[in-house]
């Protein structure tokens, strides 16, 4: 057969979770990674980052509202997904994960948002016409209240969300790697680190991400980028890089020596047929790489240009890295027979419902749903003004 | 406490907004939900009484045999003995009620037998299996095996 070598089960030759699975825990991953480094300047009060406060928020909701969506197209019956609301299964992960992601969005995002920008609500509900002006009066609910009183209230609350957002984004990508790490079939994923290690990889391509939109944004509207924010990010994204990739190493090392009956299987697989994802893109390029550059900009005295440019290096070879975990995690799972005697291979389909252009859209629509967001709710109006 | 009221307003409506989502939320899970829905286990209970009442389409080994005896015989005698005659020839309790309402479709034999009998390193090793491209070539196998009785 073609693509296969060795013994497959026929159920296994065939791949059945496509790059749309592949782009789920991605995306889930950048929410809960720009949502973390927002509640940074909430609730840790790191002032240096406030610039980014706004913009993460943002991101994070443009990415959430896409989340489902790789998993609704990967469905035959999209319309049937909105039954686990209705008839929810107690006893299912993936059910579950639609309470967890209508919280996350609606209790935690969409309040945090909306409180923190109530004040700017209220002011463009009273000078916009038109459409907009519309749009603007319906999100005040009809409250003009911005008095400092009711601010501070707002303040309060706001950082109380922040506070259950806290854990609650932690579920929302724990839960990612726990339905991977829960497959106790797949020797590949059936780890209890499965979790922890989605989580810090998912604050790694959150905080890249929003550093990267930063940069571009500033870039593109003509901002001064404020250094001070910029390198406290990075030196985050660094902190949080190490961690995950002592973690990645721990699972490395521990399936290594414990070698299991799956080892050597999982073993040939990384060096033939994962070879270029796993150990080039993800380890070499995705990890190490960006790691040595964050280390760079910590211990050389750079130039302001200089770090710039390392920083955004270091944020696009980390998406591309985080990216390869997810595939390598997904598709890698499946490459492999159960009987570990053989291995299939996946074809990556163009312009199918599961295909590459699919893929690529999907990954766009984020950007421009954060885009309208942007122009919708400007996150640093007192620089617009000026 | 008037005043902290006042100046919460915005957190009531908000309230109200989030209340009124939940409610829409359960009314429309009362007019869609199905009624009997979780009365046995994770599915609508008349789903058990709606499958009892669908008629049966598969007739039964037994039944053929009353009309077609010589075929009955033939298979008896050979490997096929354990393979129902509705396996090959597919839902047939119309036709074995009233052969005149519905004549069976002769079985497309080369897509028929290779469903069965393709090699596959999945299959068992002592079932009779053969690549249908080297082994025929695209002869149709009932040229060489009888159907009914198919060794050689
Ligand atoms: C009540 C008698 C009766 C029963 C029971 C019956 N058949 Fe028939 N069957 C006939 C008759 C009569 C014909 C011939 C129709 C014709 O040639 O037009 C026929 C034709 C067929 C044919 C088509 C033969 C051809 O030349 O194309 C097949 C196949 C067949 N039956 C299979 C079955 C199977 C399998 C069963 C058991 C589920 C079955 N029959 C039950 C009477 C019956
Ligand atoms: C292994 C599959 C298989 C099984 C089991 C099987 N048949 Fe057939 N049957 C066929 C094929 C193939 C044909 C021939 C179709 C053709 O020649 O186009 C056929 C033809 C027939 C015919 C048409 C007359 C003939 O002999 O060609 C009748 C009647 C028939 N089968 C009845 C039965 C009955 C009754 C049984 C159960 C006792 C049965 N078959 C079991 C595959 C099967
Ligand atoms: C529903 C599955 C099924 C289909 C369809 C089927 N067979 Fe079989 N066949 C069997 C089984 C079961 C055996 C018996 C295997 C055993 O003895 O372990 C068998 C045995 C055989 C044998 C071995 C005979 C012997 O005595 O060694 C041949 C040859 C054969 N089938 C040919 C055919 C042909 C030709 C067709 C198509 C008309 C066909 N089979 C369709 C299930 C099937
Ligand atoms: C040209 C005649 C011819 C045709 C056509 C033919 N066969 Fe055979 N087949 C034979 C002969 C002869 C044997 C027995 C000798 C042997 O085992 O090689 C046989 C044996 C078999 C066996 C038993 C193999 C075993 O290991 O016991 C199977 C199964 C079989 N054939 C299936 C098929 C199928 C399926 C087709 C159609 C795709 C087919 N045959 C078409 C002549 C044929």
């Amino acid at each position: 057969m073609t693509g296969v070598e060795g013994f497959m089960y026929p159920n296994e030759v065939e791949l059945q979770w496509s790059a749309l699975i592949v782009l789920y825990p991605y995306i889930t991953g950048l929410v809960a990674g720009a949502f973390i480094l927002a509640s940074l300047e909430r609730v840790f009060k790191v002032a240096a980052v406030r610039p980014t406060y706004r913009l993460a928020l943002l991101t994070a909701l443009a990415f959430l509202l896409v989340a489902p969506l790789p998993l609704q197209l990967h469905l035959g019956h999209p319309e049937r997904s909105f039954e686990m609301y209705l008839t929810p299964h107690r006893s299912s992960a993936m059910a579950m994960f639609g309470f967890v992601y209508l919280w996350y969005l609606m209790v935690v995002l969409v309040i945090e948002i909306w409180l923190d920008y109530r004040a700017d609500i209220v002011r463009l509900s009273q000078t916009r016409r038109g459409l907009t002006g519309w749009i603007y009066r319906l999100l005040t609910l009809g409250s003009r209240n911005v008095s400092p009183e009711s601010r501070r209230i707002d303040d309060r609350v706001g950082w109380a969300i922040t506070v259950i957002g806290i854990p609650s984004a932690f579920l929302l990508h724990g839960y990612v790697g726990f339905i991977f790490g829960s497959v106790k079939a797949n020797a590949w994923w059936s780890t209890p680190l499965m979790p922890i290690v989605f989580l810090f990889s998912a604050m790694v391509s959150g905080i890249a991400a929003v550093l990267l939109l930063y940069m571009g944004i500033s870039w593109r509207q003509k901002r001064k980028v404020d250094m001070l924010c910029l390198d406290t990010i990075a030196r985050y994204l660094f902190y949080v890089f190490l961690i995950d990739f002592s973690l990645e190493m721990l699972d490395l090392v521990h399936r290594i020596y414990e070698a299991d009956e799956s080892f050597r299987s999982l073993d040939f697989m990384v060096r033939t047929r994962l070879y270029t994802s796993q150990v080039i893109v993800q380890i070499y390029l995705g990890t190490v790489l960006p790691i040595l550059l964050l280390a760079a900009t910590q211990v050389l005295r750079l130039s302001e240009r200089l770090r710039r440019g390392l920083y955004a290096a270091a944020g696009l070879l980390t998406l591309a890295g985080i990216f390869a975990m997810r595939w390598n995690v997904v598709i890698g799972g499946q490459l492999f027979s159960k009987s570990y005697l053989g291995y299939t291979s996946y074809k990556l389909e163009f312009a199918t419902r599961e295909g590459l252009l699919t893929t690529v859209f999907l990954m766009v629509l984020p950007l421009a749903i954060l885009w309208g967001l942007l122009k919708l709710l400007p996150p640093w109006p007192e620089r617009e003004a000026a | 406490m008037r005043n902290h009221v006042r100046e919460a307003e915005h957190l009531i409506r908000l309230a109200l907004v989030f209340l009124a989502g939940g409610a829409a939320f359960l009314l429309i899970r009362q007019a869609v939900v199905p009624p009997g829905f979780g009365v046995h286990g994770h599915y609508r209970a008349a789903a058990l009484e709606e499958n009892r009442l669908r008629p049966a389409v598969y007739a039964g080994q037994a039944a053929c045999s009353d009309c077609h005896e010589e075929q009955v015989k033939q298979r008896a005698a050979g490997s096929h003995r354990g393979v129902a005659c509705e396996a090959c020839h597919g839902p047939l309790a119309r036709h074995a009620a009233d052969p005149s309402a519905a004549a069976p479709r002769p079985p497309d034999p080369v897509a028929l037998c290779r469903r069965c009998h393709e090699a596959d390193a999945a299959k068992p090793k002592n079932f009779p299996q053969v690549v249908a491209q080297d082994h025929s070539g695209g002869e149709a196998c009932n040229s060489c095996h009888q159907p009914h009785r198919p060794k050689v």
